[in-house]
């Protein structure tokens, strides 16, 4: 039997307010992120490469333009520091995978951001002031999509010749049609919400409104659509690389790489390979990380 | 549903005119031009050559002249492959094109809805790990990257089948490009079916034919599928694009005489009639499949179809 005292401290305890974190709805994601193994796997394989990329200089004793008059198109061999081999050119595969890797990355992000300044804002503007606005805006995706755009891609890099700055623009000029669909899908069902409403009825202005309260809100599936459209950029770039409309000599890419490779395969298959290797894994991990962001965001029953 | 086609068909054509025009426009701004040599052509000659393609004219006439003939049906003379009108390069290397790209996109149906649906009805399960993780593969191996390692291994070191090369257009010749060209659209149909089945699945109006006692087959098969092959179905647009773009490289690897092969040397040499004929028959394939595509979406979406 307890005696009255302790009973009385046990029910103050109970009643204590007890220490209860929030949760908000981005850290509630990042813990559904973190348990899912293969984003957390391909996040780290991602980071590995990353800082291989941002290094490169540093990790090999060859510049990646400079020719090896001993070892020309030898395999890997760790006794001479080609550990990847060497090109056609006696050039080191390594360090040359390594800056194809930064021109690939580098391509990936920043096309990225200019399909993604490009869409959210096209598909906010649409979504927000609807009607026959949002009619015209979207038409006109309509008519886009069904251009066959790589072919005004390669046009572009044939005509304009082979800028690195162009790839840029033309890739990211391409991608953001998806990208405008989703946000201006999000933006309608938002725009009658009552925040919005209240926003209006403070007299804040429509340009405020749509940066400030809509795209913010519409942020979820973005993150999602673009980690997957990083890999579909790097991928249409080593497409332009290999038809030979991509990075110049002596500069490189994954894609100049595959080429090379892929002509030589008979006789020297680690020039295939290795920057395949690369490319596949880089592609494989954003895909991973897309996915896993997808359903940490969205959690339905999958 | 008819008014529906007919509004459709009516965006089709600005549709393909915005894409004539665009190239046509786009190629001619460009920095070159087609009798560019090493060795300049004396003035009077070069003169002479650039009038017979009415190249001399301002480019607004050249314009309406090329979109007054292309009504008439002329596509031109190709300016590098002498002799031959682009018409006639155009005939010649379509069937091949078109066999590949419409096999490969057949292919890529049947195996990709195939495939999702197995994975999706044992969700979760070693199989449809193992599904899903080769679609995967398929997805982040390019066909340029693949292209080149299936002619390696079926090619040379099984020696079963020819590396490369079209004979006249035996079936052997035309397995690997077929492969290629439908491997990552069959594991991105794959996974696309897998995930919208699965949502399929835990609708309600699939608990509601498993109430009332439908058999597992009956329920995916005649209630399921229709629900999850509509993103299939807006998923192949964009597909037909990118086996077309897919097969300008394919056609090279394997030196398909087809008509992706032109484009880029075309694009290079500014052979301009011959870049505008390939450019217009892409476009209209894809126009006619996105319209296709359409229709198809509006038999099997019951919203559509009460609009």
């Amino acid at each position: 039997m307890m005696n009255k005292s302790e009973k009385t401290a046990m029910l103050e305890a109970a009643g204590a307010p007890v220490e209860i974190e929030g949760r908000s709805l981005w850290r509630d994601a990042r813990i559904r992120l973190f348990r899912n193994k293969a984003a957390v796997g391909s996040m780290i394989i991602l980071g590995i490469i990353t800082l291989l990329a941002v290094f490169a200089p540093l990790l090999s004793p060859y510049a990646y333009d400079q020719i090896d008059w001993g070892y020309i198109q030898e395999g890997p061999n760790w006794e001479n520091g080609h550990i990847f081999g060497t090109d056609g050119n006696g050039r080191d595969l390594f360090i040359r995978v390594l800056f194809g890797a930064r021109v690939s990355l580098a391509v990936g992000l920043l096309a990225t951001s200019v399909s993604l300044v490009i869409g959210v804002t096209y598909g906010a503007v649409a979504g927000f002031f609807g009607g026959k606005i949002d009619n015209i805006m979207m038409r006109f995706v309509d008519v886009l999509y069904s251009l066959p755009f790589m072919f005004f891609v390669i046009m572009l890099m044939v005509v304009f010749g082979r800028n690195i700055f162009l790839i840029f623009v033309a890739l990211g000029a391409v991608e953001w049609l998806t990208m405008a669909r989703i946000v201006r899908g999000q933006t309608l069902s938002l725009r009658r919400r009552e925040f919005i409403e209240a926003a209006h009825a403070t007299g804040v202005s429509n340009f405020k409104i749509i940066f400030r309260h809509i795209i913010p809100n519409v942020l979820g599936p973005v993150i999602v659509y673009m980690t997957l459209t990083i890999p579909q950029v790097i991928l249409t770039e080593s497409f332009l690389s290999f038809l030979g409309l991509g990075v110049q000599e002596p500069l490189t890419s994954w894609g100049v790489l595959i080429s090379e490779g892929a002509k030589v395969i008979e006789a020297s298959t680690w020039m295939l390979i290795y920057p395949a290797v690369f490319l596949a894994l880089t592609l494989f991990c954003f895909n991973f990380i897309g996915d896993g962001l997808r359903d940490a965001l969205d959690p339905k029953d999958r | 549903m008819l008014s529906y086609a007919i509004r459709r068909l009516l965006i089709a054509i600005p549709t393909l005119f915005i894409v004539i025009t665009v190239a046509f426009f786009m190629m001619r701004i460009a920095p070159g031009g087609p009798f560019d040599q090493e060795r300049a052509l004396p003035p009077e000659i070069e003169k002479n050559i650039k009038a017979a393609y009415d190249l001399d004219k301002p480019l607004i006439e050249q314009y309406a002249i090329y979109i007054g003939k292309l009504f008439q049906g002329d596509f031109g003379p190709s300016i590098k492959i002498r002799d031959f009108s682009v018409a006639e390069l155009i005939m010649a290397g379509a069937p091949a094109s078109m066999q590949l790209g419409l096999t490969a996109i057949a292919i890529a149906l049947v195996f990709g809805v195939g495939f999702g649906t197995y994975a999706a009805l044992r969700q979760n399960s070693a199989v449809d790990f193992a599904v899903m993780g080769i679609a995967m593969i398929g997805i982040a191996i390019p066909n340029f990257v693949m292209a080149p390692l299936l002619s390696l291994v079926f090619g040379l070191y099984l020696s079963i089948l020819p590396t490369a090369g079209w004979g006249d257009g035996e079936i052997q010749y035309k397995i690997l490009p077929i492969i290629a060209l439908a491997l990552p659209q069959i594991a991105y149909i794959a996974r696309l079916t897998r995930g919208s089945m699965v949502e399929v699945l835990h609708s309600n109006y699939i608990r509601t034919a498993r109430a009332k006692g439908l058999r597992e087959k009956l329920v995916v098969n005649r209630h399921a599928i229709k629900g999850a092959l509509l993103p299939v179905v807006s998923y192949l647009g964009p597909a037909t694009a990118a086996v077309m773009t897919g097969s300008v490289v394919i056609e090279s690897i394997f030196g398909v005489p087809g008509i992706g092969t032109y484009f880029i040397k075309a694009a290079l040499n500014r052979d301009y009639p011959l870049v505008m004929g390939v450019v217009i028959v892409y476009a209209v394939m894809i126009i006619m499949l996105n319209f296709l595509v359409d229709m198809v979406y509006g038999l099997l979406d019951p919203k559509l179809k009460s609009n």
